[in-house]
Order: C-alpha cells, then structure tokens, then sequence
C-alpha cells in the first residue's frame, strides 16, 4: 500500500517542513518513504511544494501524479493541484487564507482555519502544525505520538516554549477534524 | 547505526566525509547544490578537513588533481553545463593516474538546458568526456542507499585503479530524501609512494601528463588500457529484478530504472511476464551479463530519460541475439510508472 500527499502553501509557512516531519516520523515507524521538494527557481512568498511517499514496500517513483492527500496552505495551490487528486483522495485546506473550495466531487474536502487557530494558540507561524494536527487523525500514516516524538527532534527541544506551542497547535488541529 | 532521512545531495557529502574525504573544491550549480553546501559546512569539522568555493568549475576540477597528487582523498560536484568545464581536468586526472571524485548531478541538456532530472550525459561520462585514450570507472546509483554505498566504494575502486571515478546521479536522486544507513568505510590503502610530498633527501616523483617521446606516450597509453580492461573485467555491477520468468527485459539505470520497477509491478499483477536488468555500473558496462541473458530472452526495452545512449551499449552487448525497442523521454521530462507501464505493455503485446 502507498499513500502520497502532496503539500503546497506559500514559501515560509512552513510547508516543506510539513512534509519533511511525515516522512521523518513514516521511517521512524519502519516504512520505506520518499520526500521529494520542488527545487529550484523559487522565493520567498512564492510558491513551494513537496511531495511525501509513504509504503510498505520499495517505492518506485517518489513523483505524485495522483496524489492520495493535498493538504492545501494557500489558493493558487488549491489551483494547482486539485485535479491531480486521485478519485476517492481527500484535500485538507486552510481555510482562514483560502475563500475557494474545490470543484470536484469525487473527493472529500476538510476546512480547516489553521491559520486563525494558531492565532488563538498564540503564534500564526504554528498553523502549519495546526494542519499537520488534522492531517495525522485523518491520513492514519503515522501514529500522532511518534509524529509528536519526531516533530520535538526537528524542532530541538533547547526551545521549550516552541516544544510547548507546537504540541499545543497539533492537539488543536487534531481534535478539530473530529467535530 | 542509526537510519537517517537525508537528501541525495547531503548523502553524498556524507559518505564521501566519513569514506575519508578530506578535500572538496566546487561552483555551484542547481540541481547539486545542496552538496556544495553541506561540504561548506562538514569538511571544516573533519580532522584535516578543507572545503573551497572555487571562482569556476576549471578550478574546481585542477584543485582536486593537485591535492589527490599530495596524496588526499578528493571530490568535486557538479552538474551537467559545469561537468563539460571539468573534462580537460578529468582527462589530465586520468593521464596522470590520479584517484578522485567527480559526481554529476544531470540536469536538461544540451546546452544550459533546464534544472529537471535528466540523462542525457551517459556519453559524456561514459566515454571518457575529454580527450584522449582513457575511461572513467562511472556508477549510477538508483536510490538514497545506493548513493551512499557506492560514493564510499567510488573513492576505494579509485585508489585502486588510480583512475578519477564518477557518480552519475540526476536530479531526482539528488533532491530526493530517503532513509539511508551509512555503513562502515573500509580503511585506505594507497601506497605514500604515489603521494608528492616533497622529497626531502631521497629520491625525486614524477606525476606528469605531458609525454613528448612517442615511445614513452604509446607505453603509457597501453598500460592505461591493461587498467581499463583489468576494470573491466572484474568490476562491472547490476541488479537483476524479475527475470526468472521474464519475456521482456527492460534495460534503465538510475531514476529511470526506478520507475521502471513500479511499471513492472503494475504490468506482473497483469500476468505479464516483464523483468528488469539496471546496470550499476555505467563504465565498465555489465556487456558480457547482458550477452548471456540474450540465451533466454529475446526481447529488450531500453528506458532512458535520454533519446538514446545507453541504448548503443545494449545494443553493442546484444550483438543482434535480441530484438530491441527503445523508449526516450529526453530534456527533464520524468514519466510515471503508469505512463511507462502503457508503452511497454504495448511494446509486449506486440511481441507476445
């Protein structure tokens, strides 16, 4: 079984780091994976995007062509991507930036306003946490403790108040797409 | 040892530093970027370390000539556009039997081209690339694992032979982050009788590539062919996947071989009989394997991100004993498993 996600969002907020925790925290838990950045000619303020493999078995092509999630962190990657979701495949969307919804109806779409949820928690940078929060409980890849785990190495745990918000900013977007 | 999700790129760094690489020179340039900058800041915590931006990709290449004559192990990277600057350098290298690294990271040719993965340099690397009689050892590695494990045995096979070795990777594989685990280099053997590191009171070294006397040139030129050929012989690597049953054999190394592995996995849940030979090693090309494989299976796909190079390799290994199709994508375009599976379900239907 493979599952790809592709994440999409402006340069800075945080999306190739968003993909970079799923597949460090996917090995952790034993499975082969592929992350694979959209490199090159690209800025800040521009748009980045990455794509993560996740199987249990060898991955062929760490290429999504038809990605089985989109997490969403912007509109024009709402644009970009929304068609190459494979029929049956979920797009997760911060809905605090992006006003458009997609115009498939072969998939499931989960609003999440991670932005103005990290807002709350205090620190807006954490709504790609918020986001990865809501894509853990629904994608299933990785159990959310060994994400936690993980995302506390990334992140180094010298910065306590950081460790502090970013579990905070999962709960949040964890429980949210329970509602 | 611990797994470690890394990129391509960083891979390489890595294994070339813990392989003993203590001097590395090179310009930037996408898609390889990502190494230039992780020597930048590993070579300097490495015992005897040293990291050099160079002003080109020329300096680049005579810098690592100069300290693999001092006796260092030596590497320097690059992509396609600055590869084709290092050639004069790699020929000298090769001239003087001096051991070294250069990895290629392809990107779009020819010319500038683009910053996509690519294959279109198999020629240039396998073929000697500069001028003169002489051949680099070339390995194509087709994932994370590969490209740690074979930059540790590139700089062992190059102190063997003394000959530059190269790392033909594409961008693909140089961006691309895949757990790796680093095994444990073997320690060096390179006699000091090959280091220039003065003289002292004893007796005078020669490393030279200027050989004027006829004599002396085509002596010379024939001992770097005995090398070619003892390499030749013994160092050719390949993996083999499905091929106990197989009717049709795709040949592809690299990124092309990968996908190729997930268009095969589609095609056998199909019943179609479909294997994969991927050469290891580009020089020495595993010919004489490919020739005993032509005994049992009569049909061959060549898949390269190219318009064909590899291509004249198996056709020069088969000699006629199979039929052989090619598919091509040339310039960065990088098929999917299930495009590639379309064409050779074609290409097998046809010959079934």
């Amino acid at each position: 079984m493979i599952i790809k996600t592709i994440f999409s969002g402006f340069g800075g907020q945080g999306v190739m780091m968003m993909g970079t925790s799923l597949a460090q925290s996917a090995m952790s838990k034993g499975c082969h994976v592929t992350y694979l950045p959209a490199y090159g000619a690209e800025m800040r303020g521009g748009t980045a995007n990455c794509t993560v493999a996740v199987s249990d078995e060898e991955i062929a092509s760490p290429v999504a062509s038809e990605p089985n999630y989109l997490v969403v962190m912007n509109q024009p990657a709402l644009f970009t991507f929304q068609n190459r979701v494979t029929a049956g495949g979920s797009i997760l969307i911060n809905s605090s930036i992006v006003e458009a919804s997609p115009s498939r109806q072969d998939i499931t779409t989960f609003y999440i306003p991670c932005t103005d949820m990290a807002q709350e928690l205090g620190n807006s940078r954490a709504a790609n946490i918020v986001m990865m929060g809501a894509f853990v409980r629904q994608s299933d890849i990785v159990p959310p403790e060994i994400y936690l785990k993980t995302l506390e190495t990334i992140m180094g745990s010298r910065k306590k108040a950081l460790a502090d918000i970013n579990r905070r900013a999962f709960a949040a977007g964890y429980e949210y797409v329970q509602k | 040892m611990n797994k470690v999700l890394m990129s391509g790129n960083n891979v390489i760094g890595e294994a070339a530093i813990r392989a003993g690489c203590r001097f590395y020179a090179g310009y930037p340039i996408t898609p390889q970027n990502e190494l230039t900058e992780y020597m930048a800041e590993h070579m300097r915590n490495a015992e005897g370390g040293i990291f050099i931006q160079s002003e080109s990709e020329v300096a680049a290449i005579n810098m690592i000539a100069g300290a693999s004559a001092a006796g260092v192990r030596v590497m320097t990277s690059s992509s396609g556009p600055g590869i084709s600057l290092k050639q004069e350098g790699i020929s000298s290298m090769a001239a003087q039997e001096l051991p070294g690294i250069i990895v290629n990271i392809m990107r779009g040719g020819p010319g500038l081209g683009n910053i996509l993965p690519s294959q279109g340099d198999y020629f240039q690397a396998t073929r000697g690339g500069g001028h003169g009689d002489y051949r680099t050892i070339v390995f194509a590695p087709g994932s994370g694992q590969e490209l740690a494990d074979l930059t540790m045995d590139a700089f062992d096979l190059a102190d063997k032979y003394r000959t530059p070795a190269m790392i033909l990777a594409d961008g693909m594989m140089g961006q691309m982050m895949e757990p790796v685990i680093f095994k444990k280099p073997k320690p060096r053997q390179y006699p000091e009788k090959f280091m220039l590191r003065g003289a002292g009171g004893g007796k005078s070294k020669f490393i030279r590539g200027l050989l004027l006397d006829p004599v002396d040139s085509e002596a010379h030129n024939w001992k770097l062919a005995r090398k070619y050929e003892v390499i030749s012989e013994n160092e050719t690597r390949f993996e083999e996947h499905r091929l106990d049953d197989a009717k049709l054999v795709i040949v592809a190394y690299g990124t092309a071989a990968r996908i190729a592995k997930g268009a095969i996995k589609r095609l056998r849940s199909h019943d179609m009989k479909i294997g994969l030979f991927r050469p290891i090693t580009l020089w020495p090309f595993p010919e004489m394997r490919l020739r005993t494989l032509s005994a049992t299976v009569k049909n061959f796909l060549v898949f390269e991100m190219s318009t064909g190079q590899m291509l004249e390799d198996v056709r020069l290994a088969l000699q006629g004993y199979a039929d052989i199709e090619f598919h091509g994508r040339p310039g960065g375009a990088v098929p999917t498993p299930a495009e590639l599976a379309n064409v050779i379900a074609r290409v097998y239907e046809q010959k079934d």
